[in-house]
């Protein structure tokens, strides 16, 4: 589904990601881990471009999405993207945060796109919340608005950035229970995450970089209970 | 004492319609600054764009070149140098009742420059997450900047607008270089008919500061409707 070839990124001189050669299929939950500045946001932001690769080729769904012809905005609608930050916009309701991207690029009329938004709130049980503004709501709430607005898009993957990193510790469970139920239901995840619960519950591989690399990837049970890496040895025995 | 204080009003302000050439006066100083206002902020909106634009991508950069040669010019000289050359040497072969057009166009491009810098800094204090956030759902560059920044940078950008029409108001006062009959040509006029310098400066400063209290009312309303939006 995404096929990756020797990704590499440099910010001026400072070269983040070093070639990164990955396939991600249909279905699969990647899990990404790694101490920070290791590469791994990058590494996601440049699935959807919103870092452009400085080479190296990403291959979506066929089509090559570095090619620089490629219309990346309809792309981008096929990948729902999560930040840290949750990025919902503050000056429009929640209902309206749902709404506005299927409305403007015209993929639904405003009655389908409410219709769609009001079915995604009762799901994550925020229908009460559609006439609130983002400033008016708690983190956890503000992530799985953000998590339901990507949804909206109807992506056939989901990348994932730190998604509980800025929450606080008793909200962290609410969102990482809204991306367990997605991943049940088959949604092809790419989620970078501190959360190692998570990578050995939902993930279907994961993959530890360090340095701008992938040193090392494994289904979840053999990747935390036998780590070759030295490395990850020495990551994991700090984070565990 | 009083009598003379009165006689001097009567005499610099009212007499043989004295309030007349005040009015017409007002009206020129207000003719100018309003269309000024309307060329800066649609002369600085674009020029703001192209600046956030060219600082994304490369494709602009020649066209941001120009627009920092403009800012540099116009923040780096006088007001009142830069309406000689619009009169004397942009439009020197212009007739002479093309002059409030002309000033128009001057104080229109001056103005334009400090809106650019504002609305330019107005777009930039909005965070990169807003930006990223609409791309990533699969807007395009011109439908997050109209739906997602720019709704947002308003409310930093309107305050400093204001401050920006109340000094162009006040600074329209040095059209007389080019003898346009506005609010300060007349006090001029009057005072050299009667000698009297104090009335017509004080009356003119009078009106001069009413203008900007009544901006600044305005300002303080919007100001304070925007403020109440960000504690829903």
């Amino acid at each position: 589904m995404i096929s990756v070839k020797d990704l590499r990124k440099s910010f001026g001189s400072h070269e983040v990601l070093k070639g990164i050669s990955e396939e991600i299929k249909q279905g699969e939950k990647i899990v990404i881990i790694g101490p920070s500045g290791s590469g791994k946001s990058t590494f996601l932001r440049c699935l959807n471009l919103l870092e452009r690769p400085t080479s190296g080729e990403i291959w979506f769904e066929g089509t090559n999405i570095t090619d620089r012809h490629t219309d990346i905005n309809r792309l981008r609608c096929k990948m729902g993207m999560v930040f840290q930050h949750f990025n919902l916009f503050p000056h429009l309701t929640v209902l309206q945060n749902i709404t506005l991207a299927p409305v403007k690029l015209g993929l639904m009329s405003i009655d389908e796109a409410n219709e769609n938004a009001d079915r995604l709130l009762t799901r994550i049980g925020l229908k009460d919340k559609s006439g609130a503004y983002p400033p008016q709501l708690s983190g956890g709430q503000k992530q799985r608005i953000a998590i339901v607005r990507s949804l909206a898009m109807n992506p056939t993957v989901m990348l994932f950035d730190e998604p509980t990193s800025a929450l606080d510790p008793e909200m962290v469970g609410e969102v990482l229970e809204l991306m367990k139920e997605l991943a049940q239901e088959g949604m092809t995840m790419a989620v970078v995450t501190h959360e190692m619960n998570f990578a050995r519950e939902v993930g279907t591989r994961v993959l530890f970089m360090d340095d701008g690399l992938v040193v090392e990837q494994a289904p979840p049970e053999e990747f935390f209970s036998s780590p070759k890496n030295p490395r990850l040895r020495d990551f994991l025995s700090k984070v565990l | 004492m009083y009598l003379t204080l009165f006689n001097d009003i009567y005499t610099n302000i009212f007499y043989s319609g004295r309030i007349f050439l005040y009015l017409s006066g007002l009206l020129n100083t207000l003719i100018i600054a309003f269309f000024a206002a309307v060329l800066g902020v649609i002369i600085g909106t674009v020029i703001a764009v192209i600046k956030v634009y060219a600082a994304e991508s490369g494709a602009l950069k020649p066209l941001s070149v120009l627009c920092d040669a403009y800012l540099a010019f116009i923040r780096g000289t006088p007001m009142a140098v830069q309406l000689l050359i619009t009169y004397f040497v942009i439009f020197g072969a212009a007739p002479a009742t093309f002059q409030i057009p002309i000033a128009i166009i001057a104080f229109g491009v001056n103005s334009g420059a400090y809106v650019a810098e504002i609305i330019r800094a107005g777009i930039q204090s909005i965070d990169r997450g807003q930006t990223e956030a609409g791309r990533s759902l699969g807007l395009t560059k011109n439908m997050t900047m109209r739906y997602i920044v720019m709704p947002q940078a308003v409310k930093n950008i309107l305050p400093a607008i204001f401050n920006e029409l109340i000094t162009l108001v006040k600074e329209t006062a040095i059209v007389s270089l080019i003898a346009i009959p506005d609010l300060t040509m007349a006090a001029t006029m009057i005072r050299s008919r009667t000698f009297n310098a104090y009335v017509p400066l004080f009356f003119i400063a009078l009106v001069y500061l009413s203008i900007v209290l009544l901006l600044t009312s305005v300002q303080r309303r919007i100001e304070r409707r925007l403020a109440q939006n960000d504690q829903r």
